[in-house]
């Protein structure tokens, strides 16, 4: 027996270390609903020999890569620069059309009783890991519990979605991302809004699953999140139907490049809190985009300053003219403005104005923050042109009736300034403004 | 010096340094974790910690304690991914076990022996987590022999290479 046991020592080894191993997945796969929780203590060892190198490695690559990027290679940023400012406007315009839509939308679900999620808080994280695994298609971020991260919440790029949250440690986070094959997202089609489900497959490619073959799916359309996986909020935008072909038990084989590079993660944002309200319809009146445009044109400034005071003082109209003036005034202050904070910098500058008749803006009333041509409390994103002055500061608070003077705060074309709690003190002019006044002198500027 | 006698064959036995022992195999892990994230094709090529258990078992050329630094490697790596943990370990014992005691029947210090072995470990590590990952675990599995001997080429190459620069770290017992 002894000579038997010496002679298949080795063998014997194998086998009984390949049986605990079988023994250990068959354990596994048994309580698959509590696998995490078996395996977590040691999978978080693993995790907590492997990561802090990571990390270690990704600051450094980081911190060489941006000395490079932010100090050596800043070829061709005055161009870009260039460029991204033309993008801004034409996504300005945009901005004013799609958020005439979104509040369309608001209202009739509003009327249907709709309830909408929001995202309310994101974690930005980094990715410092994978699995390794052509198999386990994961990632680790390096933020975790600490940081408010909890299981199943859902990961993103500005891009697309990206997974969700699979395990959460301490300080760092396992995410599955949707091309895996144990990934499941509830889907739709932008255009058809046929709906399926969202899968990863052996070899990383992502396919949307459930759709009846009869159904028409053109390629190209886009694929965004039904919201129906209680984990992805509606709307998120997945990828793009690359090839329609037919699949098992009358379901189309449809393969989705996804919107975010999963292949190139940096970083990412872990979606921690979602909110759910009943959609209302704000009462918000619209910038329209014809405003915005006027805003961009070039004016007269001098010529039309003048003239804006000149009525101010004489006919205690002015506040039309400054209000037609104002939001290039508001896109000069620099900071981020909103609309609002624009209105409001009118009705300062037309209380300044109305000053030289009165001297009396403190009983103007927030009625006056009104934009004579309806347009209020849009909250489009002005970006900065010039930095914000503070409160206070002679630019910032005009003392002179002159909306025009440089010496009081004016910009050199004839805008007023506002300092930036200027929607605090909206004053009313003394007599109505008129619908969509055109400044005097002001040519160029059609409303 | 010790020399193990095979069938008459004079073969010799390395150990490696504790800090060897343990930090190359996490070297492996860790390498093979973060260089994905630059190189996404890297995870599906390359196999390192396979590479180091191949090392380990062939220069030890003690089945026991190749099949064992085989399944501690494998199990880690498991631990790294989501599926459950020992599919990578049966694969690596297997192969741990197969490599030292090819290690003593034949001379594996030359480059086209260790080529040819790393090539043949690949292909029977990729079959054996084939087997256990969809028999046992009921993974969805695909068999792709040209990505399979694309991969094992790539990893023998790969390993080579590495065996090379592993060579400094062997000492002779």
């Amino acid at each position: 027996m002894e000579s038997v046991l010496g002679r298949y020592r080795n063998l014997i080894i194998l086998v009984g270390v390949l049986f605990l191993q079988v023994l250990g997945l068959a354990m596994q796969v048994k309580k698959s609903g509590n696998d995490e929780e078996k395996t977590r203590l040691i999978r978080i060892w693993a995790v907590d020999a492997v990561t802090p190198c990571e990390r270690a490695l990704v600051w450094v690559q980081n911190g060489s890569g941006n000395l490079w990027h932010n100090y050596f290679y800043l070829r061709g940023v005055r161009a870009e620069n260039r460029q991204l400012k033309d993008e801004i406007e034409q996504m300005r315009l945009q901005q004013v059309r799609l958020a005439d839509d979104a509040a369309q939308a608001r209202r009739l679900q509003t009327l249907l009783a709709f309830k909408e999620q929001f995202i309310s808080r994101t974690v930005a994280a980094q990715v410092i890991g994978s699995s390794g695994s052509d198999h386990s298609r994961i990632v680790y971020i390096d933020k975790g519990e600490n940081a408010g991260i909890k299981r199943d919440m859902a990961v993103m790029t500005s891009d697309g979605i990206v997974g969700k949250v699979l395990l959460a440690y301490p300080s760092v986070a396992q995410v599955l991302l949707i091309s895996d094959e144990s990934s499941g997202v509830g889907a739709l089609l932008e255009k058809t809004r046929l709906q399926g489900v969202l899968r990863g497959t052996a070899n990383g490619e992502v396919v949307l699953e459930r759709v009846m073959s009869d159904e028409q799916v053109p390629v190209g359309e886009t694929v965004l999140t039904s919201g129906g996986d209680q984990i992805f909020p509606k709307g998120l935008p997945v990828g793009t139907v690359t090839r329609v072909g037919s699949g098992r038990d009358l379901f189309l084989n449809i393969k989705i490049k996804t919107a975010a590079d999963l292949s190139k993660l940096e970083e990412v944002l872990v979606l921690v809190e979602k909110q759910e309200r009943q959609a209302t319809a704000e009462d918000e009146v619209h910038m329209r985009a014809s405003d915005i445009l006027a805003q961009r044109l070039p004016s007269v400034p001098d010529k039309s300053a003048a003239v804006a005071n000149s009525a101010a003082v004489a006919a205690g109209s002015s506040g039309a003219s400054t209000t037609a003036m104002q939001p290039k005034s508001a896109v000069k202050q620099g900071g981020i403005v909103t609309k609002s904070q624009g209105l409001a910098a009118s009705a300062k500058a037309a209380s300044t104005a109305k000053t030289a008749g009165t001297g009396s803006p403190a009983t103007a009333t927030p009625k006056a923050a009104r934009n004579p041509a309806g347009a209020s409390g849009v909250p489009i994103t002005l970006l900065p042109e010039q930095p914000i002055q503070p409160a206070g500061s002679p630019s910032a608070a005009p003392k002179t009736t002159d909306a025009s003077a440089p010496t009081t705060g004016a910009e050199p074309d004839g805008s007023q300034s506002n300092p930036p709690s200027a929607e605090t003190k909206p004053v009313k002019p003394s007599t109505p403004p008129q619908a969509n006044p055109q400044p005097p002198g002001d040519e160029n500027n059609p409303q | 010096m010790h020399i193990t006698y095979t069938s008459g064959e004079q073969v010799e036995v390395y150990r490696f340094s504790i800090p060897v022992t343990i930090g190359i195999p996490l070297l492996a892990l860790f390498a093979q974790a973060f260089v994905p994230l630059r190189f996404p094709r890297f995870a599906v090529y390359i196999d390192l910690p396979l590479l180091v258990t191949i090392f380990f078992a062939m220069a030890r050329r003690s089945p026991i304690s190749g099949l064992l630094t085989g399944a501690v490697i494998g199990l880690a790596q498991d631990m790294l991914g989501h599926n459950p943990i020992g599919i990578y370990g049966i694969a690596k014992t297997v192969v741990g076990y197969g490599a030292s005691s090819l290690g003593v029947k034949l001379d594996v210090e030359n480059a086209g022996a260790r080529f040819l072995v790393t090539l043949g470990f690949y292909l029977l590590h990729a079959a054996v987590y084939f087997t256990v990952a969809r028999g046992l675990v009921n993974m969805t599995q695909t068999w792709s022999w040209p990505r399979g001997i694309l991969a094992g080429l790539a990893n023998a190459f790969l390993g080579v290479v590495l065996y090379f620069v592993l060579d400094k770290f062997k000492q002779r017992t």
